[in-house]
């Protein structure tokens, strides 16, 4: 089960991947608009990008990136069919992954 | 999913203690991609550059790429694409110039990755957005102004 959500497309010689986490990503400087204190950090630290078991691309993030993140990215190759492993791991530790494959 | 408990196991070992064996035996660049702390808590460019890339002095080019909206009415959101046509791209980073810790988000290319990246971030207040490229040890840079009406870092 999770939350990530992945499409993949083949077009000519590209694969674009598109994807969407869901996440709060708290920056740790933001105030609670009720109690005024401020709201611990919890965000995506580290997002791995893998096309079958070959490493695409690694995004280290901050809290700068907007909740729920989106991320898109390119890579040379692919086919119809082949998997897209997209895997996040957040400063407190946790992580999720997900997988799906390139529509032709 | 054979990978990802290989690199489950990985961590656990490094995490008790068997650093020494467990390095050894790892491709660096997947086992050491720990967040880089100094450089996301930085609260300035060029700290924020030299903790990343080494070097705080990138070259401006236009043949990076950059797309956000002129005026982005919700700063929470900025949808901000890179691109570039330069040879050899092994890295690109995103700095909002005037939020608290500048440094938002840093993309690493491996195999046949093509140097583009989209995304959304959040911004305080209108300022530039950068976007640094790393080819081999050389440093490039563009920004684009936006404009943004209501801060997207505030409660």
């Amino acid at each position: 089960m999770s939350d990530i959500k992945i499409r993949a497309t083949l077009s000519g010689e590209e694969t674009t991947v598109k994807c969407l986490m869901s996440h709060p990503m708290e920056t740790g400087l933001r105030k609670d608009s009720k109690t005024g204190e401020l709201v611990p950090a919890h965000f995506i630290e580290e997002v791995v990008c893998k096309y079958k078991d070959e490493v695409i691309m690694t995004a280290n993030w901050s809290g700068g990136v907007s909740k729920n993140p989106y991320l898109s990215f390119k890579f040379k190759g692919g086919a119809a069919g082949d998997p897209i492993t997209v895997t996040w791991k957040d400063n407190k530790g946790e992580t999720q992954s997900a997988s799906d494959q390139i529509k032709g | 999913m054979i990978d990802a408990t290989r690199r489950t196991l990985l961590k656990g070992s490094l995490a008790a203690g068997s650093v020494g064996v467990a390095v050894g035996l790892l491709s660096p660049r997947l086992a050491l991609a720990d967040w880089n702390e100094a450089a996301f808590h930085a609260k300035d460019i060029p700290t924020a550059l030299t903790g990343l890339m080494g070097s705080d002095a990138p070259e401006t080019s236009d043949r990076i790429k950059i797309k956000a909206p002129d005026i982005a009415e919700n700063g929470a959101v900025v949808p901000v694409t890179v691109e570039t046509d330069l040879e050899g791209v092994t890295s690109i980073a995103i700095i909002a110039s005037k939020n608290q810790t500048p440094l938002i988000a840093s993309f690493d290319f491996s195999g046949s990755a093509i140097p583009f990246v989209s995304t959304r971030i959040k911004m305080a207040e209108t300022a530039d957005v950068v976007a640094v490229v790393k080819v081999g040890d050389k440093l490039y840079q563009n920004a684009k102004s936006v404009k943004v009406t209501i801060g997207g870092c505030g409660g």
